[in-house]
């Protein structure tokens, strides 16, 4: 059935199809809509949907609906993006697989919440302390707000950590005619939970593509947001930290391989575009424009994940390049990071655009 | 009153993994978890149907000396994520257990909201007057002019009354009690938990680490005994909100059930499938 939807509605029916039950979030311009939609169909399907006091509380609650065994999500903007970093930081200690998303506007503070933007690049990789990996998509579409809010929940199930989803205003406001399949591939863990006595919340068998033990199983779970043991219980053992740190680390690090999701076309020519979310949009016209009138290819990568950020894949791909032109909606935030990885082979040159409008076709064309 | 004999009792606590505790000598947390582990047994909730959700601070490691479900969350955080284990699983019986910082100061917008939504918890405040894990330093229920590490020269500021402010943003069932009044206490533990909807126990709990000492009222020992003389029953006095000077212990709050929040979101679940 073909449908007329916007990218914030297909990323509540998205998270719907991927069994997302849970939703607790608070209304902030350009996301609500996919709260206002979760509203609706959560309770039809058995879900559950609650508005909070505030977007921490928000995260706090999905956190809980999660320790507790239900598929949950928030979705929020800027500031309230802002608010949850701690609360991000407290998915990643504890390992609770769940959903952020986060629909971009103009900052910072208040900024623009009308307005687009893709400033939060560098705060959906740092934004919450300590070292931790964060894996975060970034959708161009409709289409792909549906497709990759179920790749998030099934990467956040397998691997057992939050995954942001990084829209922004163009991509939640934009309406598209789209065919959503009624059926997706839906994540199940290889393994079944050893018995209560033989688990281990935090053992390494359990690192990914595991069972895990949630609330109200008899497996007397303990969570906490200090460094803890593979029981769970916190320690200050300096082999302990390290083997922490190691293991949410090597999670990520150690599967970079099929997470990188990773669009690209005509990457033997010249120029290549690299570049993610809407800005892609003006990206993708950008070369067709510039191949009509000239004759001459222009590569395009588009990042559908950018965090982790796919260093070794791109070196790959760029390396018979001669120019990489990087068109972002914020002040150059992934230029540094292919700056600091691919300027060694290849010039990298950013395009910046952070004055609340889209990119445009021409401005990328002008650097081409 | 001590039952170490008591099987039952030594099951609810993680004896071999997690003790000894942390809790400076003569700590009232300790009288507070052993009381909420005897009210359980005593109500019969057994520990695979619990789970205890605490924030950060003293009081709120006691949900990892617990053998049951246990949730230490962020500092003040303890509500939102007991909400969120209690709307996926409303079977569980969820308990929030915290301090006077984590759960007036920095949690303090979850709480009223948590109470205004009446999401069928029991919350255990444990009031010490101070924020102790980081060394003494005034909180919002420290009475104003008392010293703390952060107060010199005297705190300036107002105090929360932990009831007056729970029973004002909806709490359908608020108590308080102290780790003197021990029986007491376990029987203000029995009444929250038992009843259904947003209840409340503040807990006046002695800190002679830090707040008796900056008070200068002594040890452990003379705290209980300061705790005693201070205390009155709810029902020797005209007007429980108002007692200066004294901690009127007893129920001061108790009104017919409501639905909580978890019966009216299955009705919303009903009326959203055109039932």
């Amino acid at each position: 059935m073909k449908q007329l939807l916007s990218g914030n509605e297909a990323c509540a029916i998205g998270a719907i199809r991927a069994g997302v039950r849970f939703f607790a979030g608070y209304p902030i311009t350009p996301s609500t809509e996919i709260a206002e939609y979760l509203a609706r169909e959560l309770p039809r399907v058995g879900g559950t949907f609650i508005q909070m006091e505030d977007e921490i509380g928000s995260i706090c609650c999905i956190n809980g609906a999660t320790a507790a065994g239900v598929k949950a999500m928030t979705a929020t903007s800027g500031p309230g993006f802002s608010l949850m970093q701690e609360s991000i930081g407290y998915s990643i200690m504890a390992e609770l697989p769940c959903i952020i998303v986060n629909v971009m506007r103009g900052g910072p503070a208040t900024g623009t919440p009308t307005r687009t933007s893709q400033a939060d690049v560098m705060q959906a990789r740092y934004g919450t302390h300590g070292d931790h990996p964060i894996v975060a998509l970034c959708p161009w579409s409709v289409r792909e707000c549906f497709d990759l809010t179920v790749e998030a929940v099934n990467i956040s199930e397998r691997l057992r950590i939050p995954v942001i989803v990084l829209m922004d205003e163009i991509v939640g406001h934009m309406r598209e005619v789209v065919e959503l399949p009624e059926e997706v591939e839906i994540w199940r863990p290889a393994q079944p939970k050893p018995a209560p006595e033989d688990y281990y919340h935090y053992d390494d068998r359990n690192n990914y593509d595991a069972a895990i033990a949630s609330f109200g199983e008899g497996y007397r779970v303990h969570l906490t947001g200090l460094t803890h043991r593979k029981d769970g219980f916190p320690t200050d053992d300096p082999e302990i930290i390290k083997w922490n740190l190691d293991r949410l680390r090597n999670k990520i690090e150690q599967n970079r391989s099929w997470l990188w999701d990773i669009y690209y076309e005509d990457i033997g020519s010249e120029t290549v575009i690299v570049c993610y979310g809407s800005a892609a949009r003006a990206g993708m016209e950008a070369k067709h424009q510039f191949e009509l009138k000239t004759g001459q290819r222009v590569g395009i990568v588009r990042l559908r994940m950018v965090w982790p950020f796919p260093t070794e894949r791109l070196i790959a791909l760029l390396r018979s390049t001669r120019r990489v032109v990087v068109p972002e909606m914020n002040q150059g935030q992934l230029y540094r990071e292919l700056e600091r990885t691919v300027s060694l082979h290849v010039p990298v040159v950013s395009v910046q655009r952070y004055d609340g409008e889209m990119l445009t076709p021409e401005e990328i064309i002008a650097h081409l | 009153m001590i039952e170490l004999k008591d099987d039952r009792f030594l099951d609810y606590f993680r004896l071999d993994e997690r003790f000894p505790h942390i809790l400076c000598p003569g700590c009232g947390i300790g009288t507070t978890m052993a009381t909420m582990v005897r009210a359980f047994l005593e109500l019969g909730i057994k520990q695979d149907e619990l789970c205890v959700v605490s924030g950060i601070g003293c009081s709120s490691r006691v949900p990892g000396y617990l053998d049951c479900d246990s949730f230490h969350t962020l500092h003040g955080r303890a509500l939102p994520a007991a909400t969120g284990v209690k709307l996926a699983k409303p079977e569980l019986k969820v308990v929030v257990i915290g301090g006077d910082g984590d759960i007036m100061a920095i949690g303090g917008n979850h709480f009223i909201h948590a109470a205004r939504r009446n999401i069928d918890l029991t919350v255990i405040v444990v009031n010490n007057f101070t924020y102790a894990m980081t060394g003494g330093q005034y909180s919002p229920t420290t009475p104003t002019h008392e010293r703390a590490a952060t107060a010199p020269f005297g705190n300036v500021e107002r105090s929360f009354d932990v009831c007056f402010l729970a029973r004002a943003a909806g709490a359908i069932f608020v108590a308080r009690s102290t780790t003197f009044h021990v029986a007491h206490l376990k029987k203000m533990l029995e009444l929250a938990l038992k009843k259904k909807g947003f209840s409340v126990v503040e807990v006046i709990s002695q800190c002679p680490t830090f707040y008796g000492r900056y008070q200068g009222i002594g040890d452990a020992v003379q705290m209980l005994e300061w705790l005693r003389a201070r205390s009155i029953d709810v029902n020797k006095v005209a007007d429980p909100w108002h007692q200066k000077d004294k901690f009127v212990i007893g129920v001061l709050h108790d009104q017919q059930e409501i639905e909580p929040y978890t019966q009216l979101y299955e009705e919303v679940r009903e009326r959203s499938r055109g039932k």
